[in-house]
Order: structure tokens, then C-alpha cells, then sequence
């Protein structure tokens, strides 16, 4: 039997250091997609132990972060996903997304480059996430910290969000 | 341009894919006959000024809407849910 070693999706990538902003890769324990039931989101809040987040929030659930992900779905990063079946059509996703973290002072900036949203803190606090369009890219952005946002593109777009992200932080950086 | 998604606020243009005149909420009947058929399917409205249009929240939250919009203007002037807008 051949030995197969597992590799992230942003291997070889990651991580990169631009002035004072890092980008590093996540590789959660597991993304668990969860879409609810028809009359069934009070069954997943309870099996989840946590309310499900309204449209562009986040919070914790099951042991990880729960994101809202869209009409009706939801995304479980890291966590159990576990017993969660009988009330939502449970995904596993955890091979299909890449997710980065870029933190450091100007990471708005970087992003006003690529997103178009406005990522201020005081409209896009901390646990406020996203589905929106990243240089073309289907993309999810939620600010987990002060100076910090997760964000996830489909896995096969791993080289490209890492190289429109290191050019955008390069720009940023060249200007201070 | 924006446009106020009636589920995730208002976005950015490039969020959204445009379809086309809002006319597909109101297909025919099945035996309708081939005039009221070819209309449906060929001939549209090109109005200068206020259109209802499909638009994709494509990006976004995968919301179809229909969006009331000024071609003359560019005034987006409404949207709400394609699906409640049937209803
Ligand atoms: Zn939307």
C-alpha cells in the first residue's frame, strides 16, 4: 500500500511576511457545510448548542466557529460536526476551501484592494463575515481580530488568492 | 453602481451577474398558444427609463432579485427577493 502524505491546500505557499502584515495558512480541524431542514433550524441550534448567526455574522458553535454562508447554509469551521445530521444536510468540506489568515496593521487596506466591501472596523467589527467576490473569486472574509481576517476560496484558487494577497500587501506596504 | 441585496445590504455592482428583463416570473401557460410563446421567449421591452430586471447576488448570498432600475439614470430604485416578488 502506497503511503499517501496529506498536504494543505496552501502548501509551499504560506506563510508570507510583508512589512507588518503576515499571511499565514488555517487548516482547521475540519469545514462542515450546514444547511438546515426544512422547518428544522431550531433542532441544529439545539444540537449545536449555540443560535445560528443572521446574515453576515459568525459565532462559536459545537467546539469551532459557525459562519453564515449564505441563504440557508452555514459553515462550520474546525468543531464536531457530529449528531448534527438529523436536522441539517450535513457536508463535509474540510478539503475544499483554503484558509488564510492576514493580520497585521493596514490588513483593511490590503483588502480595499481585492474586496469590495467596507471593511472599517466600525462597520465590519470583529465576527462580522462575508460572502463576496475577491479579484473575481468566490470568497468568504470574516474579521476574527482587531487587525486580522480569515478568508476562504475554493481550494483549486489557493495559488492565486496567496499571489493577489502578496501583491496587495506589497502595495500596501511600499506606501507607508 | 450599487445595489441594496435584500438579505446581505447594499453591494457593490460586481457582486451581482444581471439576467435579463424580469419577464421570466411571468412564463405562460403551457397552452398558451405559439404567439403568446414567441413573445415570451423573443420579444422584449427597451425601455429608456425605469425596467424590472433579474439580477444573481452571485458572490454574495446566491439571491436572485428583481431590481427596479433607471437606464437612463442608472437610479437603482428598488430590489427585493425574486422569489417573494412571484409570490
Ligand atoms: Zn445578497
Amino acid at each position: 500500500m502506497v503511503e499517501l502524505v496529506a498536504k494543505s491546500a496552501g502548501d509551499g505557499l504560506l506563510p508570507v511576511t510583508i512589512g507588518k502584515l503576515s499571511l499565514t495558512e488555517e487548516v482547521p480541524t475540519a469545514l462542515t457545510s450546514l444547511m438546515p431542514f426544512k422547518g428544522g433550524a431550531a433542532a441544529l441550534e439545539a444540537a449545536l448548542g449555540a443560535g445560528l448567526p443572521g446574515p453576515g455574522e459568525s459565532g462559536a458553535a459545537a467546539g469551532g466557529r459557525v459562519l453564515w454562508f449564505g441563504q440557508n447554509q452555514y459553515m462550520l469551521v474546525g468543531g464536531a460536526a457530529e449528531g448534527l445530521g438529523d436536522a441539517a444536510a450535513v457536508t463535509d468540506q474540510s478539503d475544499a476551501w483554503v484558509v488564510v489568515r492576514l493580520e497585521g496593521e493596514g490588513c483593511e487596506d490590503v483588502l480595499a484592494r481585492l474586496v469590495p466591501l467596507d471593511l472599517r472596523p466600525q462597520v465590519f467589527a470583529e465576527g462580522r463575515t462575508a460572502r463576496t467576490e475577491l479579484m473575481h473569486m468566490m470568497s468568504s472574509v470574516t474579521r476574527v481580530g482587531p487587525q486580522a481576517f480569515m478568508i476562504m476560496v475554493f481550494r483549486s484558487m489557493a495559488a492565486t488568492l496567496v499571489h493577489d494577497l502578496k501583491t496587495a500587501m506589497q502595495g500596501v506596504t511600499a506606501r507607508r | 453602481m450599487r445595489i441594496t441585496c435584500p438579505i446581505c445590504g447594499e453591494r457593490d455592482r460586481r457582486e451581482f451577474y444581471y439576467k435579463s428583463a424580469a419577464v421570466a416570473l411571468e412564463r405562460p401557460d403551457p397552452e398558451a398558444g405559439d404567439g403568446v410563446w414567441n413573445d415570451y421567449l423573443h420579444l422584449r421591452e427597451n425601455p429608456a427609463g425605469v425596467t424590472r430586471e433579474l439580477w444573481y447576488h452571485e458572490t454574495g448570498c446566491s439571491a436572485w432579485l428583481v431590481v427596479t432600475r433607471n437606464t437612463v439614470s442608472h437610479e437603482i430604485l428598488d430590489a427585493v427577493l425574486a422569489s417573494e416578488a412571484r409570490a
